[in-house]
């Protein structure tokens, strides 16, 4: 191994002088500062890091934006950053196709705007902004949408990645529909840069909806709140996200209806008769409408992921057990159609939170769930894991972290299972 | 092991009664719907439980026996072969719905569970399976897993892969496992399911499959178009695309494909150069527009000839001409081909000519049925077994078309997989760092590469075991894998 000087030197070699930085507390991931932070300019270019990243056994962190790094355990360790801020080109977009090949550290904000002359859209809505599309692949970040398109896995059709060692490979393609070779796209799908860096990713494309409302009812409790999201995913109303916010003093479901300007009403003439049993029902503002809840400014935010029908379970579990715990009142934003419930809180104890974490996963990992800590305080990951233990797949995800970084260098420590 | 200890041993798991090992039984299993490759399995074994299927798989690996799985063997690329000195896993004694829960639109099945048993299953509570592969009367959700089949409506609904939410798998190593999160999103962890489906049986056996179930639309809408050519009704397909309607389905079929389709089940279609089949779902209001919308489109192409479905019977037809062409096929050849490539849906135009002028060349018929909207062609080779010579320029023609597929920013398969047939061809659409990248998962799952070897890649590559000179790994022996 070499000198810290020296291997800025080689760094600046491959990347030019001015893609090379001395990281700072601002680069740090989970308490642990890297030595450098590096900006590849191709494909080319991180393979070379990646080569010089081996022969000197750094433990290395890809990083697009950094919206997400609170995602994860601490690293065990960390040397250097790849970041994919210079790799931002939009490679393809052919709208006849309804596809896009783009390089990772594209935006998200600036490949909509890309497409939109189109009339067309990434069907994803993760809650960040600034948000690039490696990191979405890599943390399988989603939103409301997620209802009606599905996850990014649903959507990438093919991916370009740079393994540990530097080799470049490719699985995929531009075309929406194809089986040819192992779907690797999905394989890197949330592998929180685990498996190696995403260099380009290509997707599926979905029409712009020319006309949206969202649809409102005020519920007055899990039961209701249930039983409203269940008259909706049950209908053939087809809509667009259905979405829980639930606190103290909010108890709404939000259903999104997207249509053609002549389709619109109905959807919502639907959607008011079908809610209307649950409690008030009105038509929401384009402001309350986009509130994406106020899980924002949460200290902690913990995802349970169940059987969508349970969502008054999870609700009266969640409550029940912030209750014992002498907890304020946790706030809820969740994906209803999907079985995605996110509770934030602030100010409680690291003892009682880490309990609240652990009561959750005692309930809902048995029953076939999972509990993923979205956001939370070092202090309080180092009482519990970001994750829960998994299923009896945790072995098999050992052999594929095995086999895809057999050195161990790729984000160590931050996964499912220490991987 | 010998083989008649392998049989006592394998009668042991299933029973007498399910295995197979009579030379001239064993031939009934010697391919799959691809019939140009046989081979005779050494043994057939039919499970009727997921123990059973993880007994016998302990058993292969304890042994060094390669096997196969096979689900109704309806498969198109060979995917299903068995390996001649390995035992063929057949499912189709696995065919209980295991479990029905509507309130979180998700059925468990058995691998042997026939598609279309499933729709049928829950269509009194107004869902069902979306992935529809025009075999679905025969082919089973354990194959449609392997191969990640896709069907006519996938353009809207996805394919198997955005379907299968979780699934119970023997691993090559007869250790069993659970991946998915079945009825709960986002199990944490690599999406090994989603690894799995498509992974055309290499990976191992799913046992029990979770699917997602769809609400049956509150309208639908089905029309057949005529067309002067296939530049009328491919324009008419870019010009829906370009409206941004998304429709349920949008099929083609070629004037080749409709004589046949007219011998074999006299749907009455139209006398045209080409045939656009549409179907539109969705609610009601919304349907009705962009319905109209279509159908204004189909006459700025010219179409010479417009039938609405009137009703369901009438849409039936359609369908049943649609999902008719392979096997009307016989009906104007003794013998053809199925190919099965991808091209981006813009490039409709360029490659039609291409595979006309390669039919010109090679002179041999091509008919043309396509998943117009998402670019996926299925050209049909017809040749003449009995003449000397042509089922291979048959082959070499189908080739050359894919080729042109890849050439035109495609791929080599939509949905039939690569199986045996099209491995040789995988170097033209991966580069070895591609496919020694994609073979690690394999490592994972299977190092012993013993879950149907030999499938998908052109040279298998050893988990970085290297057994001693006299210690050669039996699929070396057996001439299946190379050592590098």
């Amino acid at each position: 191994m070499q000198t810290e000087k020296g291997l800025a030197e080689d760094l600046r070699r491959i990347v030019g002088p001015d893609n090379v930085h001395e990281a700072t507390e601002e680069d740090a991931v989970e308490g642990v500062e890297p030595d450098f932070v590096v900006e590849p300019g191709s494909v080319q270019e991180i393979s070379d890091v990646m080569k010089l990243a081996a022969s000197e056994g750094l433990a290395v962190a890809p990083r697009g934006s950094g919206t997400k790094t609170h995602i994860g355990d601490p690293p065990r360790r960390l040397d250097l950053i790849v970041s994919t801020a210079r790799l931002n080109e939009v490679l393809e977009h052919t709208p006849g196709d309804q596809i896009v090949r783009l390089e990772a550290g594209v935006k998200l904000e600036d490949l909509q705007e890309h497409v939109s002359g189109s009339d067309q859209m990434l069907a994803i809505d993760p809650p960040e902004s600034g948000a690039t599309i490696g990191g979405i692949v890599a943390a399988n970040s989603s939103g409301p949408r997620r209802y009606r398109y599905g996850t990014i896995r649903d959507l990438i059709i093919g991916i370009t990645v740079v393994l540990q060692d530097g080799t470049v490979a490719k699985a995929g393609g531009k075309v929406v529909k194809n089986v040819a070779g192992y779907d690797l796209s999905k394989l890197y799908t949330g592998s929180l840069g685990t498996l190696g860096i995403i260099a380009n990713a290509n997707f599926r494309l979905h029409p712009r909806p020319e006309a949206a409302r969202t649809v409102a009812v005020e519920v007055a409790g899990p039961q209701q709140a249930q039983a409203a999201a269940q008259a909706i995913v049950h209908s053939q109303i087809e809509a667009t996200a259905v979405e829980l916010h639930y606190g103290e003093d909010e108890k709404r479901l939000k259903v999104l209806l997207e249509s053609i300007p002549g389709g619109i009403d109905a959807k919502t003439e639907t959607a008011f008769f079908l809610l209307k049993q649950f409690g008030e029902v009105r038509t929401l503002s384009d402001e309350e409408a986009d509130h994406p809840g106020h899980l924002t400014t949460a200290e902690v935010v913990l995802k349970i992921g169940a059987p969508p029908a349970d969502l008054a379970a999870v609700l009266e579990s969640v409550f029940g057990a912030a209750e014992r715990k002498g907890f304020g009142h946790p706030r809820i934003t969740g994906h209803a159609g999907s079985g995605v419930t996110l509770v934030g809180f602030s100010g409680e104890s690291e003892a009682g939170a880490a309990g609240f974490v652990e009561e959750m996963r005692e309930i809902w990992v048995r029953r076939g769930g999972s509990v993923t800590l979205q956001r939370a305080p070092l202090t309080l990951k180092q009482r519990v894991s970001t994750w829960d233990n998994g299923g009896d797949y945790l072995g098999l995800i050992r052999r594929v972290k095995e086999k895809f970084d057999p050195r161990g260098g790729m984000n160590p420590g931050r996964f499912l299972g220490g991987n | 092991m010998e083989r008649s200890r392998l049989i006592r041993e394998m009668e042991g798991i299933v029973g007498a009664e399910g295995v197979v090992h009579e030379h001239e039984q064993l031939r009934t299993y010697e391919c799959d719907g691809l019939m140009n490759y046989r081979v005779i399995p050494n043994l057939v074994v039919l499970p009727e439980t997921g123990d059973h299927v993880q007994k016998v798989v302990k058993l292969c690996y304890d042994e060094g026996i390669p096997f196969v799985a096979r689900g109704s063997g309806t498969g198109l690329s060979g995917g299903a072969l068995p390996v001649e000195s390995g035992v063929l896993i057949v499912l189709s004694r696995m065919r209980k719905i295991l479990e029905v829960d509507i309130p979180n639109q998700r059925i468990v099945v058995e691998p042997g569970v026939v598609n279309i048993w499933v729709s049928q299953e829950v269509a009194d509570e107004g869902y069902y399976y979306a992935p529809d592969p025009a075999s679905q009367i025969v082919s089973s959700i354990g194959g449609n897993l392997a191969e990640n089949s896709g069907g006519v409506h996938c353009l809207k609904y996805g394919f198997t892969t955005n379907h299968v939410m979780g699934a119970e798998v023997v691993l090559p190593d007869g250790s069993v496992t659970h991946i998915g999160g079945g009825r709960a999103p986002d199990a944490p962890g690599y999406d090994l399911l989603g690894a799995f489906v498509g992974s055309e049986g290499t990976l191992g056996i799913a046992t029990r499959i979770t699917l997602r179930l769809c609400r049956v639309p509150e309208a639908v809408r089905t029309l057949l178009a005529g067309f002067e050519d296939t530049e009328g009704a491919g324009g008419t397909v870019s010009g829906i695309i370009g409206e941004g309607i998304i429709p349920a389905a949008i099929e083609m079929m070629d004037r080749l494909t409709m004589e046949a389709v007219e011998a074999a089940v006299h749907p009455g279609l139209p006398d045209a150069g080409a045939v656009l089949v549409i179907e539109l779902d969705g609610p009601e209001a919304e349907v009705e527009e962009q319905f109209g919308r279509v159908l204004e489109i189909c006459e700025e192409n010219e179409a010479t000839e417009i039938r609405v479905a009137e009703d369901d019977e009438e849409r039936a037809l359609f369908w049943k001409a649609r999902k008719a062409a392979f096997g009307a096929m016989g009906r104007i050849a003794n013998d053809y081909y199925v190919q099965d490539g991808v091209i981006p849906r813009t490039e409709l135009p360029a490659v039609l000519g291409r595979i006309s002028e390669l039919a010109g060349e090679y002179g041999l018929r091509v008919a043309n049925v396509f998943h117009a909207g998402d670019g996926n062609l299925h050209p049909l080779v017809l040749y003449n077994n009995e003449t000397e010579g042509e089922a291979e320029r048959a082959e070499k023609l189908a080739g050359e078309i894919v080729f042109a597929c890849l050439e035109h920013g495609g791929s080599l398969t939509g949905e039939h997989g690569i199986g045996e047939d099209k491995k040789k061809y995988m170097p033209r659409m991966f580069t070895d760092d591609d496919m020694n990248v994609m073979q690690l998962l394999r490592c994972a799952f299977d190092p012993h590469q013993i879950s149907n070897p030999g499938k998908i890649f052109p040279t298998p590559r050893l988990c970085g075991e290297r057994p001693g000179p006299f210690h050669m790994h039996p699929l070396q022996k057996a001439g299946i894998v190379e050592q590098f």
